[in-house]
Formats: C-alpha cells, sequence, structure tokens
C-alpha cells in the first residue's frame, strides 16, 4: 500500500479539550477508507486539518508528500465535503459548480449535470433556499464530479433521503471504479457503506482504535449464543467486547476469526453464532473503548 | 446479496463458483469483470478483485492479458471435487448435530432422507 497521506502525532487541542490525542494513521493511495466514530470522536476535526483548514496544535500532517498549509500545488489536489458548507447567501448552485470547475482540474462538466439530475436539484433556485438534503446534493455533486486526487466526504447525505442516498453510493462507486482515487468516508451509517469501504479507520475519543482494511475486520468478531455456562467455558480466554442475557441464555461478542477446531467446539457444545456486522462491531467498540486495546491489521 | 460476518471476497469467489456449478457460466467462457461484479453486488472494486484472484490462484479462472478472465477447462470437475468433499462438513455434521439434539438417530435420518427423496422426485430428472 502506498499511503497519499500521512498523519503523524497530530494533536489538537481546543482549550480543555483533545479533539486529537497523538493520531498517527495514513490513508491508503486509491482506496476508499471509512473514517468511523461517534460524535466529537474528532473525525471532522481530523479531516480538517489534512485539508488545511483548520491548526495542528502538535504534529504534522503530509499529502502527497508534502505539507497542505498554505500549499496550493497540494491543496487543488484535494476536495473537502462537509456536511455544514457554506456558501454565499445570494449564489445559486449553479455558481458553487462554476467555482468548483475553476478550481479542480479535473472536474468533469457533464457527469455533474448528469448528477444535477439524478438528484433533481433546482438549479434556480438560491442555496439559501434549498432544502437540507438539496444541500447535501449540492456538496455531494461537487465531491464526485470534481474527481480530486484525495476527497472527503463528512457525513455528506445529512437530509437526503434512502433514495438519494443510494444514489450517491452508486454513482461514486461506479466513477471510482473508472476513475480510481481517493476517498475518505466519513459515516454513522455504517451498515450503508460497510460494502464500499476498502479500509477502516475508527477514532474514538480523539484516538485511533482500528486501522485495517475492511475484508479482515469482517468476520473479526463473532456472538456467541446459548446456555450461559457453555457460553462462559467457551469464551473463557478470549476477548469479549459485549455480552447479554437472558434468563439462562447468554450472548457474548467475542473478537477473532474462528478457527475450524473453533467452529467443531461449537458445535459439540450445542452453541450457535451469529455474525457482527461492521457497524455492529464499531458499535460495540467505541461502546467499550476504554478497556479495549487498539487493534490494527498486521496487514497495512 | 452480500451477507454480513463473511469475507465479501470469499462470497464474490463463492458466487462466480456456483455460477459454473450450475452451468450458467461455461468453461472457456468470459467471467464477468471486476468492475461489473462490484457494480452488480454494490461493493468496493478491491474486494471484488480479491475474489477473482482467489478463483485465478485455484486455476479456476484464468487470465488472458488484454482480454479478460476467462473461465479454465476442467474448472467445474475440480469445483465438484471439492465441494463434494466438504459436504459432509458443511452440511451432515450440522444436520446430525441437530438430529442428536431433538433425539433422531441417524438410522432415522437416513430413513428421512430416503422417505424425502421418493416423495419429492429430484427437477432434474423429471422430463
Amino acid at each position: 500500500m502506498t499511503a497519499v497521506i500521512e498523519v503523524d502525532h497530530l494533536t489538537k487541542r481546543y482549550r480543555e479539550t483533545l479533539a486529537l490525542d497523538d493520531v498517527t494513521v495514513t490513508f491508503a493511495e486509491n482506496a476508499i477508507t471509512g473514517l468511523l466514530g461517534r460524535n466529537g470522536a474528532g473525525k471532522t476535526t481530523l479531516m480538517s486539518i489534512i485539508t488545511a483548514q483548520n491548526f495542528a496544535t502538535q504534529g504534522t500532517v503530509r499529502a502527497f508528500g508534502a505539507e497542505p498549509y498554505e500549499n496550493a500545488a497540494v491543496l487543488s489536489r484535494m476536495c473537502f465535503v462537509r456536511e455544514s458548507q457554506q456558501y454565499q447567501d445570494e449564489s445559486k448552485p449553479h455558481h458553487a459548480f462554476a467555482a468548483a470547475r475553476m478550481f479542480f482540474a479535473n472536474w468533469d462538466q457533464q457527469l455533474a449535470e448528469s448528477l444535477v439530475e439524478e438528484f433533481r436539484l433546482p438549479m434556480n433556485r438560491t442555496i439559501k433556499k434549498l432544502s437540507r438534503g438539496q444541500l447535501s446534493a449540492v456538496g455531494v455533486i461537487i465531491g464526485i464530479a470534481s474527481r480530486a486526487e484525495i476527497t472527503f466526504f463528512d457525513e455528506p447525505y445529512l437530509g437526503l433521503d434512502a433514495v438519494a442516498r443510494q444514489v450517491f453510493y452508486d454513482r461514486l462507486l461506479a466513477d471510482y471504479a473508472s476513475h480510481p482515487r481517493t476517498i475518505v468516508l466519513s459515516s454513522h451509517l455504517i451498515d450503508e457503506i460497510a460494502h464500499l469501504i476498502e479500509n477502516v479507520v475508527v477514532i474514538d475519543d480523539g484516538r485511533i482504535i482500528v486501522d485495517t482494511d475492511a475484508e479482515s475486520l469482517r468476520g473479526e468478531a463473532t456472538t456467541i449464543v446459548g446456555e450461559r455456562s457453555a457460553v462462559e467455558t467457551f469464551t473463557l480466554g478470549r476477548r469479549v467486547i459485549h455480552t447479554d442475557a437472558l434468563g439462562n441464555t447468554m450472548a457474548a461478542t467475542v473478537l477473532g476469526q474462528l478457527t475450524e477446531a473453533d467452529r467443531h467446539a461449537l458445535t459439540q457444545a450445542g452453541l450457535d453464532t451469529e455474525p457482527v456486522s461492521l457497524q455492529q462491531l464499531v458499535v460495540r467498540m467505541t461502546q467499550h473503548a476504554h478497556q479495549t486495546s487498539p487493534m490494527n491489521g498486521a496487514s497495512r | 446479496m452480500v451477507e454480513e460476518g463473511r469475507a465479501i471476497f470469499l462470497q464474490i469467489a463463492q458466487s462466480v463458483e456456483d455460477a459454473i456449478l450450475d452451468g450458467s457460466l461455461a468453461e472457456e467462457a468470459q467471467a464477468p469483470s471486476t468492475n461489473e461484479l462490484a457494480a452488480f453486488h454494490r461493493i468496493n472494486p478491491a474486494t471484488a478483485a480479491k475474489g477473482i484472484n482467489l478463483l485465478v490462484d485455484k486455476g479456476v479462472l484464468q487470465k488472458r492479458r488484454g482480454i479478460g478472465m476467462f473461465v479454465a477447462t476442467g474448472a467445474r470437475e475440480a469445483l465438484l471435487t471439492e465441494r463434494r468433499t466438504g459436504f459432509a462438513d458443511r452440511f451432515l455434521d450440522p444436520l446430525l448435530a441437530e438430529a442428536r439434539a431433538i433425539g433422531l438417530s441417524p438410522a432415522d435420518v437416513a430413513d428421512l432422507i430416503h422417505q424425502r427423496t421418493t416423495s419429492t422426485p429430484d427437477p432434474r430428472s423429471t422430463p
């Protein structure tokens, strides 16, 4: 893997709040990475510092091997679609697109126009009169049509209905397939994006707690369900990240891939297994993060 | 279409294998491309490529430079052998475990299988 963004010991402090705490992470070139975490975990802060829209307290950021801050050569190759993007009051969507067209060398006008149609974006309305979903569509269209070498989508779906979100995912995937580039997708709707992402970075409380490829995370947790004492026997010595109990039945979510021997032992003990989705896994890990040590894939 | 908890690239590889096994993807025919699989299953193209590469490593698919992926000659026979070898582990063990839990002996299970196969004819053997 080639790293196109390198973040090294990055710390960001807002008065008493530590938004990023000694973060070291890289983003792979031409891959789609999911940047996941709870509200206030530090996702937006991290993306805004990488795109030089915010200052680091300590540490360094490099994109394309250079510091982005006041570096037009780097910044013109990055697009940051913010959840709360500000536009000039009286401007209309086509003004925003015209500005993007001037800034991004790879801007594809035809692609932008076809997206405007698919999102049914009213082009003659001023941006401040757009609905929340239409406003999000403006950002999504800029993010896709800019074809920037690095594109950040920070929860780009606010107000978009299920149909419009599916349009976004499908068009993003199709355009990425024909024009591979680095995409960082921050989202709370993890189930919706789980299949789109190649890498996963989970940030919690300003710290990176997961940094691995999505495929190795899949099957990395399993919920073991059955009679309490049998579950307890099987999970002894394993890393249990969550348990639920109902009477004498217990469900324990354990980390670690199950081996053939494990599966055999489970069958023998009459225990059932349930898959754990990426969303459930991230919820469990960020819920119990303070008892869980960082999990980093050896494959990266 | 894609289920949770199991590596997607394995599921993609298996879906291609299933198509070869049931004959909808013939030997020597061109296999779907990475981007076609990615778009159809709505997954990351790198994941689809990983599934395809698995089948290339297994010798099920062959890369023809500049053209695409093709089903190897003899792939169906090899897959049949592999699936038959794993049949007992995948299907019989859980079946017998459930039978034991509800008090059915292996002989009872064999009888049930016999009854079922005589009352519901194999769809492929009916004219």
